[in-house]
Order: structure tokens, then sequence, then C-alpha cells
């Protein structure tokens, strides 16, 4: 059962590049209409790309003093000491990783979870609202996820969450939730982070889930399948690229949010095995110091915190493609 | 082809260019001005009053004190405004020749804590301040700290030191003072809008510190006096360096400012320092914050407007002061800088 029998015959991302269309017919060269029509269209499409070209350079270019001043070192180093003007960002890079998988880890599970139930098993009139409210924790904006990680999940965190998993469960063995437990720490940004993902997850799951044509079902059921293995053998094999894609949505979202983060996080450059410490991430490091950065290494390390972000979120999106392509196996490209 | 999707894109490139040129010049105001945060409440409150009276409109962005230095220096605003002195290096790079350093308010950090058991407010002094913020001092049943505070009942539990996470003036003001008190912490961390902290957790703003502090039993922090009154935060009486404990009023803020302007000379340029004040009523954790305008105004109406506002400012606006929890400056320091305004060259 672990290979579906009927393969699938095409992506089942509704939201693939134009390509997935019929057959293109040839736009240019007909009139002189079609001809500016095409040339608009063209230049709409490279802005994107040249955009992100742009600031690739730009960030590059105002972060290169601190690189070329700490050469490797600005990824290794833990010593960020503004008033003598050493910069290292190791602890943010680790505290940006850490938060996000922490925060996919929490999200994945109950984000598939919710998209399952509402395409498979929720009733018809619940299906709508529960979407609905989901797809609302997408809308709430990140300072007021932040305030409420200070004041409901920070406590909650301190005095029942933390000692559980340290003591109850006894965690503290291990040296990942060890360590006296104040609150703000690279856990609560992942449970926050964990929150702002999910709507994005569960709601491309639900999308894919919904797109599955219903012979997959029938044709499991028909083998005779209960109502759990089509899914976990038919639905979900055939939904499989769409839901990775949903996952990387919810990465990028947990990889590059500020707000939310730095009021959780204890903002504090250290590197530490354990989840109960305070840490840092990339993007709450330059939201904190830009505004007041007054010396010109420290703006231009703050510039090159934001290029390390950027070739991060570049690496990380290139190895997700790549699961997907892996998975898709032969049929990776329609258009 | 791609020589005309290339013509296609230079001229919508050129046409988008112009448009947000022009959607940029649309709103005129008299004068725009950039910079420190802290004050923001203070000069929104002078400039809307100010527009009132005299129909000059002021444009201010509290984008942060960097930002306000960073701006007048490339002369992209009329006045910056800064918590924290430029440095000389700073000033050599303005590109409008010498800039003025013109105090407005003055403002204080107190230290806040969190302990539910202890209700009588505590006492310390700056170099035990600064060894708790060194990580020396961690639990708050310390001979040090009881030695303080005589008959209070203190628990014997870690302190967790929390500081802002941000850059900014409350942190200069902050650092400046554990500097001048301390000389573990000059050699240390030092001063600066943002250091390196040897312990604690890092809160975002104000609100992020006192929020943290609120949350977190056996923390101590610290805001803006102007913060903690209006939040009703308990914070701690510091000693001063006559000897006695002092609680950070405005009075005690501006007495501070008062008994370093008493040496101050003629020819200041402001870029002073008043932490750690003498005389017997300062208020030790103190400091003013200031504007920064060109001694040389290229454009004759718009230097004209500035310092008519400046003049407003030292008279009038100083009343309204204390309304927002500001100290206003003392009358000496405001009778000198009557005179300074008058060395600014509007031609």
């Amino acid at each position: 059962m672990t290979e579906p029998a009927i393969a699938p015959a095409e992506s089942t991302s509704g939201r693939g590049p134009g390509g997935a269309g019929p057959a293109s017919t040839s736009l240019g060269g007909s009139s002189t209409a079609d001809r500016i029509y095409n040339g608009v269209i063209t230049l709409f499409a490279l802005c994107v790309p040249l955009l992100l070209l742009g600031l690739f350079f730009e960030v590059g270019a105002a972060g290169w003093p601190a690189l070329k001043k700490f050469g490797v070192g600005f990824l290794f180093s833990s010593n960020w000491d503004p008033v003598r003007e050493q910069f290292g960002v190791a602890p943010a890079i680790v505290g940006t990783l850490a938060t996000s998988i922490v925060a996919l880890i929490i999200a994945t599970p109950l984000a598939l979870g919710v998209a399952i139930y509402i395409a498979e098993f929720a009733p018809t009139w619940l299906r709508t609202p529960i979407a609905f409210l989901v797809d609302l924790l997408a809308a709430i904006p990140s300072v007021v996820y932040g305030l409420w990680g200070i004041f409901v999940l920070v406590p909650i965190m301190r005095s029942t969450v933390m000692p559980f998993l340290r003591d109850t469960l006894h965690l503290g063995a291990t040296p990942f939730f060890a360590g006296p437990a104040y609150g703000p720490s690279v856990l609560t940004a992942g449970v926050i982070l964990a929150i702002m993902a999910l709507p994005y997850i569960s709601s491309v799951s639900r999308e894919v889930l919904l797109a599955v044509p219903r012979t997959q079902r029938e044709a499991a059921l028909a083998l005779g399948a209960t109502r759990w293995e089509a899914i976990q053998g038919a639905v979900l094999p055939y939904a499989r690229t769409g839901i990775i894609g949903g996952i990387i949505l919810g990465l990028g979202r947990a990889l590059g949010e500020t707000m939310a983060v730095t009021m959780v996080i204890g903002n504090r450059h250290d590197l530490s095995a354990s989840l109960f410490a305070p840490g840092y991430s990339i993007a709450s490091l330059i939201a904190n110091e830009f505004t007041e950065a007054s010396g010109d290494l420290h703006l231009s390390a703050l510039m090159a915190a934001g290029f390390v972000l950027f070739v991060i979120t570049l690496i990380v999106n290139a190895i997700a493609r790549w699961l997907v392509w892996q998975m898709a196996g032969g049929q990776r490209s329609v258009a | 082809m791609s020589k005309s999707i290339l013509r296609t894109l230079a001229s919508t490139t050129g046409a988008v260019i112009l448009l947000a040129t022009t959607a940029g010049a649309a709103v005129a105001q008299d004068l725009t001005g950039a910079g420190a945060t802290f004050p923001y409440p203070m000069y929104s409150k002078w400039f809307n009053d100010y527009a009132i009276r005299t129909n000059v409109k002021i444009n201010y962005q509290s984008i942060g004190s960097g930002g306000g230095v960073r701006q007048i220096s490339e002369q992209t605003v009329d006045f910056g405004a800064t918590d924290g002195p430029m440095s000389d290096e700073e000033l050599g790079k303005a590109k409008g020749g010498k800039i003025l350093h013109i105090p407005t308010v003055m403002g204080a950090d107190v230290v806040v804590y969190n302990l539910p058991e202890t209700k009588e407010t505590l006492k310390l002094d700056g170099a035990l301040i600064a060894d708790i913020f060194l990580g020396k001092v961690t639990k708050w049943n310390d001979p040090r700290i009881v030695a303080e505070n005589k008959g209070v009942a203190l628990p014997a539990t870690d302190i967790v030191v929390v500081h802002r996470s941000d850059g900014s003036g409350t942190t200069f003001i902050w650092t400046d003072y554990l500097t001048s008190v301390s000389k573990d912490w000059a050699a240390g961390p030092g001063k600066g809008k943002d250091v390196k902290w040897p312990v604690g957790i890092g809160g975002k703003g104000n609100e992020g510190v006192a929020g943290q502090v609120k949350q977190i039993p056996g923390s101590i922090g610290y805001v803006e006096l102007v913060y903690a009154r209006q939040n009703k935060l308990a914070y701690a009486h510091i000693k001063n360096s006559h000897g006695s404990y002092v609680d950070a009023t405005i009075e005690s803020v501006t007495a501070a400012a008062a008994e370093i302007a008493k040496g101050l000379p003629r020819d200041s340029d402001y870029r002073i320092s008043i932490v750690n004040a003498p005389g017997k009523d300062a208020y030790p954790i103190s400091s003013l914050t200031w504007l920064l305008v060109y001694e040389n105004q290229t454009n004759g109406d718009k230097g004209k407007k500035l310092v008519d506002f400046l003049k407003w400012m030292l008279a009038d606006g100083q009343k309204s002061a204390s309304s927002l929890d500001y100290a206003p400056l003392p009358g000496a320091i405001v009778k000198q800088l009557q005179d300074r305004i008058k060395q600014i060259k509007v031609s």
C-alpha cells in the first residue's frame, strides 16, 4: 500500500504556472496589437524576477563591507557588539532555523488534520465556517500575535508547558529541554510561528485535497479500503506535491516573520542547545536594530544579516523544490 | 522581439518613475524633521499647537535617533532629533556644515522590577545595578541588595535581567549611567544605543521590557519614566552622587539638569550628559533629548520658520512639557539657549 496503484496523471496543484492550460497557441507575430500585448505581459512577468535580482544585489552590496571585514566569521561568531563594532550572526541563523523547524513540526500535523477533516469528513454546512475561521488566522497582524504572545502565550509556556515538558515528561534530561523556564524562548517563538504558519499549510492542503478526483477515492473504496485507508492510500499520495507546496509556503512565513518572533524569542545573542533558552532570529535582529544603527559597519552588518537570510531562504526553497520533484517522479512539469 | 521588449521596458519604467516623483512632491509641509521616538509625543503636541497658533506646519517622522542623524547629515530633512548626542565623527560627515544640538526636554530611565512578595519600594545604588546587569549579582537576597534595603523581605530567587533588544535612546541613557558609575561596565559593555548584554532577555520597546517584567517574577528592567508613570509600574529609588535615594519625578530630573547647568560654559555645544549629576535632589539616570539644526540655514524661508519655532518651543513649549510627563529644561539652560539660537544664520 506504499505506492498507489493509480498513478496521478497530472499535477494536482491548480496553482501551477500558466503553462497548465491548453497547449499554448502562438500569441506573437500576428498583429501589432498582439505584439504590444505580448510585450506588456512579458514585461510584467519579468518585473518580479528583476526586482528579486535587484534586491539581491542591493542588499548584498550594502552588506559587503561587513562581509569583507568579518569573512566567514560573520556566519560562525556569536559576538554581536555594536559598541566595539564586532558582528557575528551565528545565534540568529540557528534561531531562525530552529524556530522555523519547531513551527513546522507543530503546525504540519495540525494543519493536515484540519485540511483532511474539512475535505473528507466535515459535513458540508460545517466546511465553510471552519475553513473561514482557520484562514482568518492568516489575516491577524503579526504585532497582534506578538502582544498576545507576551501577555498570554509566554505565561502559559512558563508556568505550564515548559515545566510539563521538562519535569513531567522528563525531557529535561535531554539538552533540548533543559535549563530554567523564563518564558521568552526559541520554543515559544516556534509555537507562535506554528500558529501563524498553520493557515497557509492547511488552506493549500485543503484546496489540493478537494481537487483530488472523486474517481481516486471511489477506486480505493471499491477495492474494499476503509474510508481512512482510501485517504491514506489514494488521496494523500495524489495530493502529496501540493501539500508539500503548502508546507513550503508555511516555512517561508516562518523564516521571514519578524514582529511576533521579536516579542517572544528573548532576543539574546547566544548559542544554546536548549529550546528553553532565549535566542534570536535574523529578521528580528534587523527589526530591532535597524532604526537606531548609526555606525556604518553596524548598518552594513545588518544588511549582511539580511543577505544571509535571503540566501537561507533561497537554499531552503531550492531543497523544497527538489523534494517536490523527487516525489512527483517523472511527471515533473506539464508546461 | 527582444528589442521591442526592451523598448517597452524602458518607456514603462520611465512612466513609473515620473509617476513616483510627482506623487512624492504632492503634500507640501513648511518644515520636515525626523528622528528620536522617545520625545515624539511631546513633539507631536508642540507641532500641533504651533500649527494652530501660527499656521506653520511641521511634519515629524519618529524613525529613531539613528535615522534622524543620518537624514539631517544628508540634508533630506530640515531638522533632526536624537536621544544621544552626535559623535565628532558623525558631525564631521554632515553635508550642510556645522550642526547645533538644541536640547528640548528631559527624560529619565527608571528601574522596574517584579517582586510580588515585596511591598516596600526598593533602594538601589549605581554600582549594584551595574553588577546585576553584568550578571555578578544573581540572587535577590544578595547581601549587597539586603544591605541597602534593611528590613525588606527579599526572596532567595534568581534575578532575571530584562533589557531593550532594539537600539534606543533609553538604552543610551541607561548605559551612559552604568558606564559613569561602574568601571567594570565601562570596560565591558560600554555605552551606546545598543550594547552587548552580558546577561538577560531582550524586550522590544518600552512596552516589550515592561511586558516581560510584568510577566516574569524576579525580573528587573529599565524603561522610560514617562512609560512607567503612565502604566503605573513600581520602580526603585536610586542613590545619587550626593548619597541620597531619589525617586524619579519631573522635579528630580529637572534638578539634575539644573545642577549641570550651573557649571556649563556659555559656549557649550550642549552635547552634555546629565547622568549621575551632583545635587541632593538630582535623579541620577536622566538625559536631555535634542533637536539637530544646521547653523547655516541656506533656505531663508525655512530657516526663519525653524528659528521662530525654536523660540516658541523654549518659551511657550516648555510650559506644556510636564503635562505629558516630560521634564522641562531648567531656566538657566533656556536663557543660554535663547542666546544660542540667535547664532543660527539665515541667509
